[in-house]
């Protein structure tokens, strides 16, 4: 399996990766860790004539924790993440999704950025990022732009980045002292994609429910905030009755993917289970 | 399209300058031009780790990285384990503990176990485990591999 020929280019600055890209047009795809862009190269499922590799870039490869917020540039890989003690003081949910990417080879290539932009269905960072509400940052000749998570996967593979602009970082709130949070993940034997994973993040007073995100991958084309569950829950009592019941509306009105790894109906039915584990789990119970 | 790139890499301690294809992989470079077949392709889709070695003192399946990817890079292979005084304590550890019997996953297993010591000397079994996640073996069925990790992990920790 070799890709087919193409132009490879190394900007040594974002606004000359930016150029190329603008420059390269539909034909132009940039490169991080490789790890979903060459398989599908290899495939020939992505044919770029010109592949822009973001190597250099060398800002974009820094974790900061700036008054309350924890910024991650895109460049960071899924094993920076998983041992930086910032991100464990900090945010523990991150390094912990981290840590169940894959393998330790894929963990030391593939990218933070890499994985959102790629926006496989199956991908563990939508489900964090999501449930803490991140916020991420695109580039291009033209300038920059934010824009929310929860706004950004749209379909299996497709999310709102323009074809000509790249994912410089992202940022998420430190959580508040006392959040407990938790990722479950049912894996994919082979590759340890999910076949379901539910981030939890959430606030009590007592056993009172006083705020709750929830960030669902691997159920559906496109990861989605669990709403109609967070809203069940916000001021109940955290007890396993509540729970239970909550959960058991996370896949309400999803069209669950099915494929040779799980059907739609068995997906829906770990979702359920997950995410009251994943609750569970939270809580530390 | 045959346009290339020079790319500069040290390869096992040696330097070497190299006009490349672009699209040509690590795993291919390795092997076929410069005939280190030590490295072996299993599934070609980064899932099995037989083509597993160390980049700039990570591991990495060289089957998903283009050789133009490691250029300025320090790459590792099998063959810079043994030296003239004999095998690498991880070697003699998967031979002591029967951790192959085709080999054919083995190359791959002892560079992922070199990066897995490297960061956590003292592995229990789970993290043998763990660490070893990237890595497939039809024959053995691990249980050796992990005590040939476990023999290795002692061993290197006499010698320094
Ligand atoms: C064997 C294997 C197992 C895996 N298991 C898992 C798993 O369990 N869970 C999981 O979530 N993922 C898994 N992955 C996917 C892995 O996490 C990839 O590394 C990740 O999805 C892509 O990151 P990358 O840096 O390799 O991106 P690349 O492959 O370089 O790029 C992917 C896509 O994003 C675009 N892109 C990359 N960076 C940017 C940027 N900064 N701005 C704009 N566009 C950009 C590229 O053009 C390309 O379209 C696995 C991959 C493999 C090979
Ligand atoms: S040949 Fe590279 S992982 Fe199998
Ligand atoms: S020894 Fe045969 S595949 Fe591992």
């Amino acid at each position: 399996m070799i890709p087919a020929a193409f132009d490879y280019i190394v900007p040594d600055s974002l606004e000359a990766a930016a150029a190329s890209l603008a420059e390269a047009g539909d034909n132009g795809k940039v490169m991080a860790g490789g790890h979903s862009l060459l398989p599908m190269m290899k495939l020939r499922l992505a044919q770029p004539g010109v592949v822009i590799d973001l190597k250099r870039l060398d800002s974009l490869r820094r974790i900061q924790v700036d008054g309350g917020t924890l910024r991650i540039g895109a460049l960071v890989t899924h094993h920076q993440v998983e041992t930086s003690s910032e991100v464990k003081d900090n945010c523990a949910l991150l390094a912990r999704v981290a840590g169940s990417i894959g393998d330790p080879q894929v963990r030391n290539r593939g990218t933070i950025g890499g994985s959102v932009v790629h926006g496989d269905p199956a991908a563990d960072w939508p489900a964090a990022l999501l449930a803490m509400g991140a916020e991420l940052t695109l580039t291009s000749s033209g300038g920059a732009r934010s824009m929310a998570a929860g706004d950004f996967f749209l379909g299996p593979l497709t999310t709102a980045i323009e074809a000509s602009e790249i994912l410089t970082g992202l940022s998420v709130a430190v959580p508040a002292a006392g959040t407990r949070a938790a990722y479950r993940k049912v894996k994919q034997k082979a590759s340890g994609f999910a076949i379901v994973g539910i981030a939890v993040c959430l606030q009590a007073d007592g056993d009172t429910c006083t705020d709750v995100g929830i960030g669902v991958t691997g159920l559906a084309g496109t990861p989605f905030r669990a709403t109609a569950v967070e809203d069940q829950l916000r001021g109940k009592a955290l007890t396993a009755d509540n729970i239970t019941a909550a959960a058991a509306g996370v896949a309400d009105g999803v069209d669950a993917l099915d494929d040779i790894h799980a059907s739609g109906e068995f997906r829906a039915h770990l979702a359920r289970l997950n995410t009251a584990r994943a609750i569970q789990d939270a809580l530390g119970g | 399209m045959s346009n290339t790139t020079t790319i500069q890499v040290r390869v096992n301690g040696v330097s070497r300058t190299e006009e490349v294809q672009p699209r040509l992989l690590l795993v291919h470079y390795l092997r076929d031009v410069l005939g280190l077949t030590g490295t072996h392709i299993g599934c070609e889709t980064s899932l099995c780790g037989a083509c597993t070695v160390m980049v700039d003192g990570a591991a990495v399946k060289s089957c998903t990285l283009l050789a133009v990817q490691t250029d300025g890079c320090e790459v590792e292979t099998i063959e810079s384990l043994a030296t003239d005084d004999g095998l690498h304590p991880i070697q003699e550890a998967f031979w002591d503990c029967h951790g192959l019997q085709c080999g054919f996953c083995t190359p791959g297993m002892i560079m992922a176990t070199r990066q897995l010591l490297q960061e956590n000397p003292s592995p229990s079994e789970e993290e043998i485990r763990h660490g070893l996640e990237g890595n497939i073996c039809r024959c053995t069925g691990y249980k050796h591999i992990v005590d040939a990790v476990k023999q290795a992990a002692e061993q290197m920790k006499a010698g320094t």
